[in-house]
């Protein structure tokens, strides 16, 4: 495991900027801002409706490391990023748990809170607590 | 309009992303092992996000419809039933291996880190797999 900074104010206004990106998305279009909804509706079967404008909001999504780095020329830093079996399992996990439990971080951590649904309520506070259980078993036990 | 917006709506989503940190699954991580390396910001990220949305919600769905769509899209389901807990805690699982989640993985994508580019897959390879379960017909809710 690997220290990393605790970065207060540049993560409260990363967060402010993911809220406008919620807002916005819903007052342009009416919708939530659930990263797996929207992916999920552009796999097979996709969704009939709005398509181009999912994709849309992907490639603006994948768009932004490299538009940061015009901007400030800056670079992001990736200090571990998951590999080999690891990356593949989790993958699966987060996809199919994204979906069974009808929304991810994004869609419950911060619409669905910022809604006060009590659905998103006890779909975050499952996954924080499988999570950190999670991370507890793997750097702490095993 | 509509699909400018939702460009949009994704770069600023994913420079959130960037600008929190929370591309980088190490912090997500810390933020998870509160036995061990500890780093609090992602509380900050999701108090920045929720706090933004919250306040912009209630101006925008005080509105009689959005601005290029015929009407808000919200969520009508109510009860806290078994497939909710279930998902969220294999999705929690998936997290705390990996330290992604859906955002940050799509975001990594041009960052081109091998394990992203393995991640992203597997994960569209389990929502497929959830959608056509929960189609499969004998877990549709009978009817009475």
């Amino acid at each position: 495991m690997v220290e990393t900074a605790f970065t207060p104010w540049s993560s409260l206004a990363g967060g402010v900027l993911i809220g406008l990106s919620a807002v916005l998305l819903m007052a342009g279009v009416g919708r939530i801002a659930g990263i797996s909804g929207i992916l999920a509706r552009l796999m097979p079967p996709s969704a009939a409706d709005d398509g181009a404008g999912r994709l849309a909001f992907v490639v603006g999504l994948i768009a932004a490391p490299a538009t940061w780095i015009a901007l400030t020329g800056a670079t992001i830093q990736q200090t571990v990023v998951p590999a080999g079996a690891v990356a593949i399992v989790a993958g699966l996990l987060v996809g199919f748990g994204s979906v069974w439990g009808s929304g991810c971080t994004s869609g419950h951590g911060v619409c669905g809170l910022a809604r006060l649904s009590p659905r998103s309520m006890a779909a975050v506070g499952t996954f924080m607590a499988t999570a950190i259980a999670t991370v507890l078993l793997v750097r702490h036990v095993f | 309009m509509r699909i400018a917006v939702q460009f949009l709506a994704g770069l600023l989503f994913g420079l959130g992303l960037v600008v929190s940190g929370m591309a980088d699954p190490a912090k997500v991580l810390n933020f998870l092992d509160i036995a061990g390396t500890w780093d609090p910001s992602l509380a900050f990220v999701l108090a920045g996000a929720t706090g933004t949305t919250f306040v912009g919600y209630r101006l925008v769905l005080a509105r009689r419809r959005p601005l290029f769509a015929p009407a808000f899209q919200l969520p009508t389901a109510t009860r806290i039933d078994g497939r909710l807990l279930a998902g969220a805690a294999i999705f929690g699982v998936g997290w705390g291996l990996a330290g992604f989640c859906p955002g940050p993985a799509v975001t990594s994508l041009a960052l081109g880190a091998p394990g992203t580019l393995a991640f992203v897959p597997a994960m569209l390879v389990g929502i497929v797999a959830a959608r056509a379960l929960a189609a499969a017909p004998f877990l549709q809710p009978k009817t009475r």
